[in-house]
């Protein structure tokens, strides 16, 4: 065969690769690198979405870093999220799931029970919690008082706010609970019944059988959760506004964090900079600071993954 | 991939690349007010009403304008926030508004120096109308920044005093309080404990008592925001000082910013009938003349009573101003169809009649000298209390920012962790404060 022949052969054969990739190629090109080259772009620039964008240098950067008064308390908070959160969550998902899959009689019911709550839109499931946790007249507290606890003031205080966040996280971990069943109930039975030969204890069974065979199910979900936590967004900033008073007026003054910051999240952070204030080149700086987070903790965690196999092998 | 795929995609992708990004830079179109408001046109309006008697009060402005320019249709959209009006200026279309209206103030700065707005200084001029003389002394103030008038006022709030009257004569208060000194001791007397709590607050005074924001409590107090160099004057106006100090005063005489908090708390929304003023749970309310529609609206057990604010005792012969500001509109730099936007806003802002049926219609302050003196102005006596005080050259305002409102929020800020005891230097937070705000500002430049 001549070199030329060759050389033609190879060029098609290139471009049906190309073809095939394209769907994907189109995709990445639009939904991912441009986004990201252009929010690099932008966080050099001074743009306000109508005069055309100027270079500025590090002046956004140092804006953030130095002188915008929320970006450090939102990245504590973020960060807090994600470590207690994301943590609880996994926990509280494996947990029902294996109680769900050990129940006996009624596993629908309680299936449809854990579930539910997550199917309630984020928004009024908030709301619902800021009523509940209401520290005046809500019937958590009205019950607490009741049997002599001191009543916490939940999205009121600073103290409890995140907390209370929490809980409404795990009131909606229907989600976690779905994925964690399937995993259990995929353990093979074969591996239980010889662990119980060899003498195996329940805290044995689960964790030299179940933990090794759901670890790349516990990875996902703590991948997810991390992603997710990340992109918080809507539950913190109705529960701060709905606490504050501040539900309702056209012209009313958006209060990030409420109460003193408690509550701000670095995606807040962007929506404030970016579509109240106009100031597209800062709000692209902390979406870039969001973007490395979200790396450097996958990558921390892919890593870990290998770990995880190596052991469960 | 072979070499030359492999440079002829690199082009391909840094040329896609570049092509995306110029559009992404493209901004606003530019538009003269070239078009012909004599021709049958269309035009949207948004604006940010949604009680159904505010939309009806709305949709019967607008029937009235058409009336007078039956060529130009208007396409009403309701229920709209500054965030949703400033991302349709950005974007543009068919759909997006050709006039806006905004209940903020705060962010006419940002909506002129952005050029989302276009100036409407030509327009007046064009149609002889004078603002000077056609608005009230702060509505004239607030609807432009740096001379470029970019809105008008439609309609306008002004901020007085309401009381409990019924609660007042039980205390043996006689006449609601002209000083802050006075309004201290009546808050004090005003106050009944129950428990650990309250049975009747005299006032409310926390920032988050819905209106008593910082600019509201300042206004009576003349402040000047910025110098002419445009610096923060937050550190070096003493009515600043003055201001934080009575809020900080008023918060621990009455009980300590926890225990309020948690009484906030218990207490129905600002928008319900279950208002604390409404309940008898507060007794003075810092608020703007809608509250008292919706206070007779819920037929309290008491007699309402209205009054200006009380001033500082040094300023007692300011007695009867207040705090001005309220809804503006303007026309879109990018609509096409300005001459007959135009028509729009000079017919809802400057027309006597329009004006005095809407102000009828949603309780608010007439935004033009003349509709303030109309005869056909209807209202509850009570109501001329935020008649004078729109009236009184002394009445304040919060000047216009590049940046919008976000100074206010930043004094807002400092004045959440002042009142809660987080920062006690009020000096030195003064200042810090007045720095935060001068870098907002650099930053937005």
């Amino acid at each position: 065969m001549s070199t030329v022949t060759l050389a033609s052969k190879r060029r098609k054969q290139a471009l049906r690769t190309a073809a095939f990739m394209s769907p994907w190629l189109i995709g990445f090109a639009v939904f991912f690198a441009y986004p990201l080259i252009s929010t690099v772009y932008f966080s050099f620039m001074h743009y306000d979405g109508f005069k055309p964008p100027t270079w500025s240098g590090t002046k956004n950067w140092t804006y953030v870093f130095e002188h915008y008064p929320f970006f450090w308390p939102a990245l504590r908070n973020t960060l807090w999220l994600v470590l207690v959160m994301v943590t609880l969550r996994v926990l509280f998902g494996l947990g029902v799931g294996l109680l769900i899959t050990k129940i006996k009689t009624g596993t629908g019911v309680f299936r449809t029970l854990f579930y539910l709550p997550y199917l309630a839109p984020p928004v009024a499931a908030t709301m619902a919690f800021a009523f509940l946790l209401n520290p005046g007249t809500g019937p958590v507290n009205s019950i607490l008082e009741k049997v002599g606890i001191p009543a916490p003031g939940w999205f009121n205080d600073p103290t409890w706010s995140k907390p209370a966040l929490t809980l409404l996280a795990l009131w909606g971990i229907g989600d976690l609970m779905v994925i964690f069943m399937a995993a259990l109930l995929d353990v093979p039975q074969e591996q239980y019944e010889a662990a119980e030969l060899d003498g195996a204890s329940a805290w044995q069974r689960f964790r030299y059988v179940t933990l090794p065979n759901i670890s790349p199910i516990v990875m996902f979900a703590v991948v997810t959760g991390v992603i997710q936590t990340m992109q918080y967004y809507t539950q913190p900033l109705i529960a701060g506004k709905v606490a504050s008073g501040v539900i309702q007026g056209a012209g009313t003054q958006f209060e990030p964090g409420y109460p003193e910051k408690s509550t701000l999240t670095l995606p807040q952070l962007v929506y404030n900079l970016g579509f109240q204030r106009f100031d597209y080149g800062s709000a692209c700086v902390v979406a870039l600071v969001l973007f490395a987070l979200s790396m450097v903790f996958t990558a921390f965690l892919m890593r870990r993954r290998g770990g995880l196999n190596l052991a469960g092998d | 991939m072979p070499g030359i795929s492999r440079k002829a995609a690199l082009a391909l992708a840094a040329s896609a690349s570049l092509a995306l990004l110029a559009t992404a830079c493209t901004g606003q179109s530019s538009s003269g007010a070239d078009d012909d408001a004599s021709k049958d046109t269309t035009i949207n309006f948004w604006h940010a009403w949604s009680a159904p008697n505010e939309v009806k009060a709305v949709n019967s402005l607008i029937s009235g304008f058409e009336k007078a320019h039956p060529n130009i249709h208007v396409n009403v959209v309701a229920n709209m926030t500054d965030d949703k009006i400033n991302q349709s200026l950005r974007t543009g279309g068919d759909k997006a508004p050709d006039v806006i209206s905004s209940f903020t103030t705060n962010n006419v700065g940002k909506f002129c120096s952005s050029g989302a707005l276009v100036d409407l200084n030509p327009f007046f001029k064009k149609a002889g109308i004078d603002p000077e003389t056609t608005f009230p002394k702060a509505m004239n103030e607030y609807t432009q920044f740096d001379g470029n008038r970019c809105t008008a006022p439609l309609l306008g709030d002004a901020y007085g005093l309401y009381y409990n009257k019924t609660a007042f004569a039980k205390a043996g208060i006689k006449n609601p309080p002209k000083t802050w000194s006075e309004f201290a001791a009546d808050a004090k007397k005003l106050t009944i404990a129950q428990g650990d709590s309250y049975k009747q607050l005299g006032f409310m005074p926390d920032y988050h008592g819905w209106e008593t924001t910082t600019e509201h409590y300042f206004g009576q107090f003349s402040p000047t925001y910025f110098d002419k160099a445009g610096k923060s004057q937050l550190a070096t106006d003493p009515a600043f000082e003055a201001g934080f100090k009575l809020q900080k005063k008023l918060v621990d005489e009455l009980g300590g910013f926890r225990k309020l908090e948690t009484y906030r708390s218990k207490l129905g929304d600002e928008w319900g009938v279950k208002h604390p003023f409404h309940t008898g749970q507060v007794a003075m309310q810092l608020d703007g003349e809608w509250r008292l529609g919706m206070a007779v609206e819920a037929k309290p057990k008491f007699d309402i009573g209205v009054a200006p604010l009380p001033v500082p005792d040094d300023r007692a012969d300011q007695y009867g101003k207040g705090y001005i500001t309220g809804t503006i509109t303007g026309v879109s730099a990018a609509s096409h169809k300005q001459n007959a936007a135009w028509e729009l806003v000079k017919y809802m802002t400057t027309d006597t009649d329009a004006v005095v049926n809407f102000s009828n219609a949603i309780h608010n302050v007439p935004s033009t000298l003349a509709a303030l003196k109309s005869p056909k102005l209807k209202y509850d006596p009570r109501f001329k209390t935020f008649l004078d005080i729109a009236a009184n050259p002394n009445s304040t305002t919060s000047p216009a920012s590049i940046n919008g409102g976000v100074y206010l929020a930043t004094i807002q800020n400092f004045g959440y962790d002042y009142e809660s005891g987080k920062v006690s230097d009020l000096k030195a937070g003064l200042k810090k404060t007045a720095a935060q705000i001068d870098t907002d500002i650099a930053q937005a430049k």
